[in-house]
């Protein structure tokens, strides 16, 4: 075996590329072969060139001032067609389940009134918004964007981690990442077809556009973003450039008669779409925090008058809620009347009867979660917390049952990471993984951009994966069959026909005559 | 997607000074290379006087008793990210902008100051210990690249106008200031060649008016050339014509816009200068200046109105940036 694999050892955990310590999975034999012939040194430089790629490009994050690439990892992470077929399969019905959720919770309340999911849920939830009572949205869609979190568990099986369908972020990544890649280590690439990434952006707008309000035929659609300092801001004016349509902040646009208009250098012109990305608690100073600066006065408004639509809906919150999360399998039978695809990992709701002292009598075992955290915040590891950090969560969950779910503890995936071995020399070591897989709702289908945005703590035994906590990415990697999908072979054979000869001036042409020539003339 | 003739007030206002910017640094570059560089080749010079002179030129408040030389020329004229005058200033002033304007922006521009942006840390380094010849010519040649990458990715659209705009101004103001310090500090001031030099012109102007020619045309060069782009009258009449389009072309019973109207003069008055004129070269210079100021308040308020009080809330935002 190669050195860079050299004690490569699976930790306790489902290891994306090996079976077992020198035995690769079918899916990464071409990887396998193309790196171990690299020594580390090697994998060093690449590492570093793809870093002062996104240095240079602005994917960028702020570390205490200081402006830092996100960590890319080279060795890339790979789904064959069938798992990723069954994969998306799940997400998809997660999706309809949630969007019929939302419908629900916002209009007849069935799912309540059926005793599916108990009304205190909503009632007690910080985003179940008022202000988004009564806007109907046109094509049916909320959840526009999300981003279903996946982890694989111990045995090789995918599992929902949390649901995100309010403001997804980290595409844009799933996008640098295949660039950086394929220009840093195209001969990665040239074994096997992989799906490309590069349709989102139309998806997307297509998306927005199917979502304007009724009788605009031809909808100004706008990225709506909290600004420059924003952290992913990068992402931001990636999308909005990719798509074709203007990056506004809030202070770009105003509210009049109930309709959003935007301040051009021709005056001010009409929005009809608009896809947002701040939360709901800063979009409309009118109607949430009176102290936003960053919003919209007037939005709202126009919102329920049905001049504008906001993508993804006001109100969303009540969804992706970490409580919710453990009702969606049954969503998914009560709405759709199938069985889940994609598991939840097992949980426990303290606030239930009973419950409560289960979980505090097993903290040490269990994972602790603030149902309305976000980026990894506030999660408590029991097995890997001290005694009195246990201690101080009992209180508090003890406080406040309906703040927190526990959960079995998983063993992500782990898959092959550059990482600083313990004798100071660069080598693979296994890391753990999960898996964000984004969906765009456009009213007819929830399309997925094959992959998603494969998250990595770069710590060794670190399990939580968000860029706020030192994680860093991989570039994933759906493998597609042999023959691209739609392209025939006739149309390539005929683009190709009549090439019409090059001209060339002085000193352009290769007759033997003309060098000889010119040298005949300046003696 | 976007419609050509619409663009937020915003993204303008940053295109316009990311012109301004990118080629005030290059400017600038361009003049402390021919003033560093003539005082090395000068035994004679006075370090402190011409180092003086180019803080005047630049607008930046001379230190008092202080004494002057190179290397404290360099740290307030190039090194010093603080201040918009100087050459990272302006730099960073003109990376902040494009973030802004980032959807506007090509890739490949931003690329362009961005990673210019993050060399000239290492850059400066290289300057202190081996001088500022490298460090000069990397901020020369990026613009160069910038402006060329508009040239060549930017559609003739409003944004492309308010970059043109922005540096067609810029480039009036430098070549206004470098001859004024000529004209009016007469004891410290550089010489014609000097002059030409940091205009990036000698070689025009000896093709022009041919080797050995009156130093005194330096001046008349440098303002009324047409054919020459960092002429006056070169860059006052791009000017001019980016104003034209954005107002939407000219027509025969409309007066023109103010920003129009003060640039359009000038363009003018320089056409049919005679040569008595040229004489008074002082309140020449300083009505060029004036009508830099004029036609950029002028277009601020006419295409960058966006910046309507918020008071809705306990605080009012001020604009950052620009």
């Amino acid at each position: 075996m190669a050195d860079i694999f050299d004690s490569y050892t699976t930790a306790d955990a489902w290891d994306e590329m090996f079976e077992r310590p020198g035995v690769v999975r079918p899916a990464y034999e071409a990887v396998f072969a193309a790196l171990s012939p690299l020594d580390s040194l090697e994998l060093r430089y690449r590492t570093d060139q793809m870093a002062r790629a996104f240095t240079d490009r602005g994917v960028t994050y702020s570390y205490g001032g200081e402006e830092r690439p996100f960590p890319l990892d080279l060795v890339p992470r790979l789904l064959d067609a069938v798992e990723w077929d069954r994969l998306s399969r799940g997400v998809r019905q997660r999706v309809l389940a949630l969007e019929a959720f939302l419908a629900d919770a916002y209009g007849r309340q069935r799912v309540f009134a059926d005793g599916v999911v108990p009304y205190r849920l909503l009632y007690s939830s910080p985003h179940f918004h008022r202000a988004a009572h009564g806007i109907e949205p046109p094509n049916g869609v909320r959840v526009h964007v999300s981003g279903i979190d996946l982890v694989r568990d111990e045995e090789g099986r995918f599992r929902v981690l949390e649901d995100n369908v309010r403001v997804p972020s980290g595409v844009s990544y799933v996008i640098e990442n295949r660039r950086v890649m394929t220009r840093t280590f195209p001969a990665l690439f040239a074994e096997q077809p992989v799906r490309p990434v590069d349709e989102y952006p139309q998806r997307l707008l297509a998306a927005l556009k199917a979502c304007a309000p009724e009788g605009v035929t031809d909808p100004v659609v706008v990225v709506l973003t909290p600004g420059v300092a924003n952290a992913a801001y990068f992402e931001h004016a990636l999308l909005a450039r990719l798509m074709g349509v203007q990056l506004v902040e809030g202070r770009d646009l105003v509210c009049s008669g109930n309709k959003v208009r935007m301040r051009t250098t021709r005056g001010e012109t009409p929005v009809h779409v608009i896809y947002r990305r701040l939360d709901d608690d800063f979009l409309d100073p009118l109607h949430f925090r009176p102290d936003s600066l960053i919003g919209v006065p007037g939005i709202m408004s126009a919102a329920h008058a049905g001049n504008v639509t906001l993508a993804n809906a006001v109100g969303n919150g009540i969804a992706d809620d970490k409580l919710l999360y453990t009702y969606v399998p049954d969503l998914i039978r009560y709405y759709l009347a199938e069985e889940p695809l994609l598991p939840n990992v097992e949980t426990i709701r303290p606030e239930e009867p009973g419950r409560l002292e289960e979980v505090l009598d097993q903290l040490d075992r269990l994972v602790l979660k603030p149902v309305d955290g976000a980026g990894g915040k506030g999660i408590v590891i029991g097995p890997r917390a001290e005694r009195d950090a246990l201690d101080r969560l009992a209180e508090e969950v003890k406080a406040d049952p309906r703040g927190w779910i526990a959960q079995r503890p998983v063993a992500l995936s782990t898959s092959p990471t550059l990482s600083r071995r313990g004798d100071g020399q660069d080598g693979l070591a296994p890391r753990h993984i999960d898996l964000r897989p984004f969906a765009v709702h456009d009213g007819s289908d929830v399309w997925l951009v094959p992959g998603g945005l494969t998250r990595v703590a770069l710590g060794e035994g670190n399990l939580i994966v968000n860029s706020s906590q030192g994680g860093g990415s991989k570039d994933t990697w759906v493998l597609a069959p042999d023959a691209p999908p739609s392209r025939t072979t006739g149309e390539r054979s005929t683009a190709v026909s009549e090439v019409s000869p090059r001209q060339f001036g002085p000193g352009g042409t290769s007759t033997p005559g003309g060098p000889a020539q010119e040298e005949a003339q300046q003696q | 997607m976007i419609t050509t003739d619409t663009m937020l007030s915003r993204i303008a206002e940053s295109l316009f000074w990311v012109g301004r910017y990118v080629e005030r640094a290059d400017d600038t570059a361009r003049i402390l290379d021919a003033y560093l560089h003539r005082l090395l080749e000068d035994p004679w010079s006075d370090e402190d006087a011409a180092c003086r002179s180019l803080h005047a030129i630049l607008g930046v408040a001379v230190p008092g008793e202080q004494h002057c030389d190179m290397d404290s020329v360099l740290a307030r004229l190039a090194f010093d990210a603080a201040s918009p005058g100087s050459i990272e200033g302006a730099l960073r002033a003109a990376r902040q902008n494009a973030l802004t304007a980032r959807d506007v922006v090509s890739t490949e521009m931003w690329e362009t100051l961005n990673s210019t942006w993050h060399q000239l840390a290492e850059h400066q380094r290289a300057a202190r210990r081996t001088g500022p010849d490298a460090y000069l010519g990397l901020v020369r040649r990026r613009a160069a690249l910038f402006f060329g990458l508009a040239d060549s990715t930017m559609s003739r659209d409003d944004g492309w106008r308010f970059v043109v705009l922005g540096r067609s101004l810029e480039r009036v103001d430098m070549i206004a200031r470098l001859l004024a310090v000529r004209v009016l500090a007469a004891v410290h001031a550089p010489d014609w060649p000097t002059l030409l030099s940091a205009s990036g012109a000698e070689e025009a102007f000896v093709r022009a008016r041919g080797a050995g020619s009156d130093p005194g045309e330096v001046a008349a060069f440098l303002l009324l050339d047409r054919g020459f782009p960092r002429s006056v009258l070169h860059a006052l009449s791009a000017a001019e014509e980016c104003l034209v389009e954005l107002g939407g072309g000219t027509s025969a019973w409309q007066r023109p816009e103010p920003a129009r109207l003060a640039v359009g003069r000038m363009r003018t008055r320089l056409e049919y200068l005679d040569s008595a004129e040229l004489e008074q070269l002082p309140a020449l210079l300083s009505e060029l200046q004036l009508a830099c100021g004029e036609a950029t308040r002028a277009v601020a308020e006419r295409y960058f109105p966006y910046d309507g009080p918020i008071e809705w809330s306990h605080q009012s935002v001020t604009r950052e940036g620009a």
